[in-house]
């Protein structure tokens, strides 16, 4: 229990620095902070009203923990372009961006540790060889571009499958008519993160069959399989890091392939924030997406020491 | 003093053998490099990709930023356009050659940049003592803790969007790592002997970090840099697309492919050319990258 504990109070240094970052985005735009939370043809009055309701004429500090202590209860400040609150506008994206997260999520961890496994079951064999080259490649792939070659194939030449959008959005979660529009972004989401778990998954698996104990299990006479379930028990630890980081991968890519499918999620929303010059809900919007992010971290950390007591220790 | 110490600060012993003309220690990484087929690969390629970029008033055929009615979203081979022409009319082929001087310098001058900083940040803080170290760390652990992409993205859109503000955004994204890849190959070199010994003979710290860190610190931090440029490039033309890069009609290529994304009913495959363009040069610094380390013989930096 000492280590859970332990964990968590490391995280929230990294929370906290990570809400300093994200306060001090609405200083680095250009112009006057308040310029960015009132409309240009704000009256004096409203201006007024606006620097007092924000604490804008204090002391940085004091601006900073009255931002705070309003982000704690869940006001992150009301969009510029739509006049709705962010945190709304943020979740309601959020949303969309997770089904598309819990389709690429385990398509990528699924394939990529199969690839991962196969080539490291004949190093140097052509699957290794294959195996080895997809993830070079992929990890030089622009997401956005996939996206794009996917939808003039899949759509344009094809007429597979719909380009853009999500459909009406009163289609049932899992039916065909809403997992269409869900398939092309998903698979340019999964891309990357599949090569990299592939790599890591076969780096990992040829470190830990070089170990003693996998010799001890062959001396002992285990078959082949038993030797292989030791082996990639062993390798769960790591490849759950990887996918965690990759979890955060995927919502930062999510903004570009968003971007290229219309897709109204956490990343079309920045692209949105980002065009009109709405700073409030662009910082909502990262602020949220940063603190996911560290959460990921934490539980990755907590899931490796329950899996790995070797790790509770120290 | 330190000067006339023979503990040379060589980064890596040079394996014996190779006694001609290559005797130096670079000398001998580029003879590993060149006897590599991958990186010779994304070598040849990033040599076309830089010299159609800096001979580009020479090599483009068309004017760039020169369009005609007439000529809108054509195939390939229309009419001398080799690689057709965008949804103003201008030649593609021309805006791709041009293209290639603003992407790959926010590509790479960001990375270079970081290095600089990074590397002097990551020496300070396995260098400095405690309390920098720990300063340092830990500020660098919070800018870790967002996804790249996002705070890439996050600053360069609150700075408001244009080149610079996209190059100093890629810019505060790679310092973090940068700085941990120092202080490692710092803390590694930090208890060896022969600094033991520098510091005997009375070389302050300075002097030490300057004749005997630096020279082990940089094999690491150049090939991680190396890395990055393959990341930078893909991140930096994200941007562009994003339109936190380059204002129109300035040709690039993250640009050109958000611009022609709504033609690609009309000309498909002339619209996917700026995000090929993205993709071979990443995929060629990649490449020599990965050379690189193999040369450098550093797989775990």
């Amino acid at each position: 229990m000492g280590t859970v504990l332990r964990r968590l109070l490391l995280a929230l240094p990294i929370a906290f620095g990570v809400s300093v970052v994200c306060f001090a985005l609405v200083y680095i735009a250009p112009g006057d902070p308040l310029q960015t939370i009132v409309p240009p043809d704000a009256t004096q009055a409203t201006i007024d009203a606006v620097k007092h309701a924000y604490g804008l004429d204090k002391p940085l500090v004091v601006q900073y923990l009255i931002w705070l202590w309003r982000v704690l209860h869940g006001n992150l400040g009301t969009s510029i372009s739509t006049t709705r609150p962010v945190a709304l506008e943020v979740m309601l994206a959020l949303g969309n961006t997770m089904r598309l997260v819990a389709l690429a999520m385990p398509a990528a961890l699924i394939v990529g540790y199969a690839m991962g496994v196969a080539a490291a079951r004949f190093p140097g064999g052509w699957i290794d060889r294959a195996v080895t080259g997809i993830a070079v490649v992929g990890v030089s792939l622009p997401n956005y571009w996939v996206g794009v070659v996917l939808v003039i194939l899949c759509a344009v030449q094809w007429s597979l499958l719909p380009a853009t959008g999500m459909g009406s959005g009163h289609a049932a979660l899992l039916s065909w008519e809403s997992l269409r529009f869900m398939i092309l972004p998903s698979i340019s989401l999964a891309l990357i993160p599949m090569g990299i778990i592939a790599r890591s998954t076969r780096a990992c698996v040829l470190d830990l069959a070089s170990h003693d104990f996998v010799l001890t299990l062959r001396a002992k006479g285990m078959s082949e399989s038993t030797v292989t379930r030791h082996v990639l028990r062993n390798a769960l630890p790591q490849v759950i890091a990887i996918v965690g980081l990759q979890f955060g991968y995927l919502m930062g890519g999510s903004i570009l392939v968003e971007t290229v499918f219309s897709w109204p999620g956490s990343g079309f929303l920045l692209g949105r924030a980002i065009q009109n010059r709405d700073v409030p809900l662009l910082q909502g919007t990262v602020l949220v997406l940063a603190m996911i992010f560290v959460a990921t971290n934490l539980l990755v950390d907590l899931l490796q020491v329950r899996l790995d007591p070797r790790l509770r220790r120290g | 003093m330190a000067e006339g110490m023979s503990i040379a600060p060589a980064a890596l012993p040079a394996a014996p053998g190779a006694r001609r003309r290559r005797n130096t220690y670079w000398g001998e990484v580029g003879g590993k490099l060149i006897r590599q087929p991958g990186a010779m690969l994304g070598a040849a390629m990033l040599a076309v990709i830089v010299l159609a970029a800096i001979f580009a008033p020479w090599i483009a055929p068309f004017d760039p930023n020169k369009g005609s009615i007439l000529m809108r979203l054509k195939p390939f081979f229309f009419r001398g356009h080799l690689l057709g022409a965008d949804e103003l009319g201008r030649d593609m082929l021309s805006r791709l050659i041009w293209g290639g001087r603003i992407s790959l310098a926010m590509g790479v001058v960001p990375v270079l940049i970081a290095m600089l900083i990074g590397g002097a940040l990551g020496l300070t803080a396995g260098f400095g003592g405690k309390l920098a170290n720990t300063l340092i760390m830990r500020v660098m652990d919070v800018f870790y803790a967002f996804p790249s992409v996002l705070l890439a993205v996050a600053i360069a859109g609150a700075m408001g969007g244009g080149l610079i503000d996209g190059m100093i955004a890629l810019t505060l994204v790679f310092i973090p790592p940068m700085c941990r890849v120092a202080e490692s190959a710092t803390a590694q070199v930090r208890n060896l002997d022969f600094i033991e010994a520098a510091r005997a003979t009375g070389a302050g710290g300075f002097s030490i970090v300057r004749h005997h860190v630096i020279g082990n610190v940089l094999g690491p931090v150049t090939v991680y840099a190396s890395s990055l440029i393959s990341v930078s490039v893909l991140l930096s033309a994200g941007l562009s697309f994003l339109g936190l890069g380059v204002q129109p009609p300035t040709a690039d290529w993250g640009l050109m492919l958000s611009t022609l994304v709504p033609s690609i009913y009309v000309v498909p495959w002339v619209c996917a050319l700026p995000g090929a363009a993205i993709f071979l040069t990443s995929i060629a610094f990649g490449l020599l990258s990965s050379g690189l380390r193999a040369a450098m013989d550093m797989r775990g930096a």
